[in-house]
């Protein structure tokens, strides 16, 4: 990969920046720091110099990219350290997600088709991307996703049948996001970054070396949230990764219509490091999320990464793409699919055998069915559970119209008693 | 020339005059190009009057509404389309603390002819924030107009007259009515925007609605019928200002109201119609204005919204209670 040295030199120059003013945030905002939160801001970085994918003009930027692809392994100097301990049960691993998290979207698409949903975000195209960032968090890292991270859940340990209930209608949400660290998803764009942010300033205030990592889409990076969350994290030097999966599109608006540097560049402007890494190379997210990962524990503050990826998709099951773009674009990036790029990587370094593969099959369909059988059985839910904490404290009013609602539902039971 | 259309391609065709006739109205939001936003209402726009008319905006909603007021401050007259209900907050600010206020502040020198479309309410099976009812809370705000048609006829001359408006006007779709068709007739002398109108007499009593209620009313006004009772059926059409005096001479010969809306009756437009319509009929009322409207509880999920909204038989329910008084 070649740096522009200039522009590696003013970024590292802004990590520096933003190190320096996290420890006046630190010290002005919480002055009985605890002797953890002193050690977060004071340890040397073990990360890599903040120079990231060099921006060469005229050109798109380029990508850390770890596999090529055509499943070649590619030597990165910079990030190559984060995945050194990497087995090829890991790597089989890695792939066993991508497969099965693509099958259990492709199923919940189907069960959409046949009116068991009512509506479906798929993620297929992004697997690499939030499977590799999604493995990069630990057990004590706090996830805050958007409404189509499901390889991200699957990550995390979040039954995938729970992600269904909102789509089918049945819930506003599904699942306790303390039970796994993996919040609820969140609709309105951009909202959830805040929220990260926040927590990773708790989780500071806490000396707690754990981080945070927020999940959103190049659309959303336009929100005044989104850019909210970066003044904050940074002033705050808040242990937060932004995670930009940037899938080209926003329903029918180009990445175009949102930006014209490229996103991760952004983060320089806020005074901490931005990179762009191949968001159909699982390897690479993986590494580059560990980095800014351990970059957030280690106190250095905030990282945007721009994961460049593709929805190869429609926008969600409403959506009709064909509408704003064309096919074309959609084959060029069939090339670069994360999964088949793995798949001849492992192949061509023997990593997996034809059994690997077929029993995977046997599991995909395996997970299609137990998908399929545990969305048709999903019970309606009750009807008074319109009154169910609306407030943590109960609410005369809410008691009150639980009442009149009961007294008008027992009406219609008594006129059919009486039929 | 009459015809026969959606409501969606009625407010598409009342754009589209409106975008000929006066070449500062503006068009803008999120896909309203390409796409003609994800109801087709701005369907095929951008190909007629171009880009630089109809504006795919980033996924900013401060941004739009905020750009909009400062195009409007250069004499432009931006109808922007706010994609969803729920979508509307992250605008809120700009529509409340500066939209709704330029006029009074610049002593009447500015004005603010900008309108706001905004999608509402539920019954089509939406996830989260999809569904939202929030009228009242703009209708609360002073300096915003807020009107919501409900019918194609309706929302192809409101939005004709919202656009003429120099106030903001904040113009509420009832989303589930979009494929409802109806006669539109594009020379009509419509009525002015704020006037209630009377779409079916009747003498025991008055329903009063506006947006997506209006129809069901007509249903319960005609399920009533076959009961014998006659009921008078009001389309309020605008929210603020709220044409009292149509509601007023109904009641006043009905003597009994029932408000029906979907956003959650605490705090509600129903409140402020029942409050007013008490002051001025209260010698005339032989029951309390009663309503219906949804619940002190966020929308809930798609699959209990039919328990959530109101329907035929909570406002028939409604009807007895009121006339047993
Ligand atoms: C505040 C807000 N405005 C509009 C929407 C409607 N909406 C839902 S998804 C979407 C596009 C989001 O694009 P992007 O952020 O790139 O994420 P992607 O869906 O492509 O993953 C829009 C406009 C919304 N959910 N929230």
């Amino acid at each position: 990969m070649t740096v522009d040295s200039s522009a590696a030199r003013k970024r590292s120059a802004a990590g520096k920046a933003g190190t320096t003013g996290s420890k006046a945030g630190s010290a002005g905002t919480e002055s009985g720091a605890t002797g953890a939160s002193a050690k977060r801001t004071t340890s040397t970085t073990r990360a890599p110099r903040a120079a990231r994918a060099g921006a060469k003009k005229g050109a798109e930027p380029e990508l850390v990219q770890l596999l090529t692809p055509e499943g070649k392994r590619v030597k990165n100097a910079e990030y190559d350290s984060y995945v050194a301990g990497i087995t090829p049960e890991d790597l089989r691993g890695l792939y066993r997600d991508m497969v099965l998290t693509r099958r259990f979207d492709a199923e919940a698409t189907a069960l959409q088709r046949q009116g068991e949903l009512g509506l479906w975000a798929s993620l297929l195209g992004q697997e690499a991307a939030q499977i590799g960032s999604g493995r990069a968090t630990r057990a004590d890292d706090y996830v805050f996703p958007t409404y189509r991270e499901h390889g991200v859940a699957w990550c995390r340990g979040v039954d995938p049948t729970n992600l269904l209930g909102m789509f089918r209608g049945v819930n506003n949400g599904g699942w306790d996001p303390n039970s796994n660290n993996f919040h609820l998803y969140t609709i309105v764009i951009g909202s959830q970054t805040l929220h990260a942010t926040g927590y990773a300033m708790g989780v500071a205030k806490d000396g707690a070396d754990s981080a945070v990592i927020a999940y959103f889409g190049d659309g959303a990076s336009s929100q005044g949230d989104v850019a909210e969350s970066f003044t904050f994290s940074a002033v705050y030097n808040a242990p937060v990764v932004f995670f930009c999966q940037n899938n080209q599109w926003a329903i029918s608006e180009p990445t175009e219509k949102q930006t014209r540097v490229p996103l991760y560049q952004r983060a320089q402007g806020y005074g901490f490091p931005g990179v762009r890494v191949d968001g159909n190379d699982v390897l690479a997210c993986l590494a580059v999320t560990r980095w800014a990962l351990e970059r957030a524990r280690n106190g250095e503050g905030p990282t945007l990464v721009e994961a460049f990826t593709y929805r190869m998709g429609a926008h969600t099951t409403s959506d009709d793409p064909s509408r704003y773009r064309g096919d074309e674009e959609r084959q060029a990036w069939e090339a670069k699919d994360p999964i088949l790029r793995l798949r001849r990587h492992l192949e061509a370094s023997n990593h997996a055998d034809e059994g690997f593969f077929e029993e995977l099959e046997a599991e995909s369909e395996a997970l299609g069915k137990r998908v399929r059988e545990a969305v048709r059985a999903m019970p309606d839910p009750d009807h008074f559970a319109i009154f169910e904490n609306v407030y943590a404290d109960g609410h005369a009013l809410v008691d009150e119209e639980r009442a009149q609602f009961a007294a008008y539902q027992a009406s219609f039971a008594d006129a059919e008693g009486g039929h | 020339m009459a015809e026969k259309m959606a409501m969606a391609k009625a407010i598409n065709e009342s754009l589209r005059r409106a975008l000929e006739a006066d070449p500062k109205v503006l068009v803008m939001g999120e896909d309203v190009g390409k796409l003609g936003g994800v109801f087709r209402v701005t369907d095929g726009l951008q190909k007629d009057f171009g880009d630089s008319r109809i504006i795919d905006t980033p996924l900013a909603e401060s941004g739009i509404v905020g750009a909009a007021i400062g195009l409007a401050l250069r004499g432009y007259r931006p109808v922007v389309e706010i994609q969803f209900d729920g979508f509307v907050f992250p605008a809120y600010d700009q529509i409340v603390t500066q939209l709704a206020k330029m006029h009074a502040r610049s002593l009447g020198k500015v004005k603010m002819p900008v309108v706001v479309r905004i999608p509402y309410g539920g019954g089509i099976g939406a996830v989260e924030h999809h569904s939202e009812s929030p009228e009242a809370l703009f209708a609360h705000v002073a300096g915003l107009k807020v009107v919501s048609p409900s019918n194609a006829s309706d929302a192809y001359w409101m939005m004709q007259q919202a656009i003429q408006s120099d106030d903001p006007v904040i113009y509420f779709e009832p989303k589930r009515r979009y494929w409802d068709k109806a006669e539109v007739d594009s020379e009509a002398i419509p009525a002015p925007l704020h006037k209630a109108q009377v779409v079916r007499e009747g003498t025991d009593l008055t329903l009063a609605a506006y947006g997506p209620m209006v129809k069901l009313c007509q249903e319960v006004a005609a399920a009533a019928a076959e009961e014998g009772k006659s009921l008078e059926v009001l389309d309020l059409r605008s929210v603020s200002p709220l044409d009292f005096d149509v509601i007023q001479t109904s009641v006043e010969k009905t003597r009994r109201l029932v408000v029906v809306h979907e956003a959650p009756v605490f705090f509600g437009s129903g409140g402020e119609i029942a409050a007013r319509i008490t002051e001025r009929c209260f010698y005339h009322l032989e029951a309390p204005v009663l309503r219906v409207g949804g619940y002190h509880a966020p929308y809930p999920p798609a699959r209990l919204e039919e328990e959530y909204l109101p329907d035929l038989d909570r406002v028939l329910d409604a009807v007895d209670r009121s006339l047993a008084y």
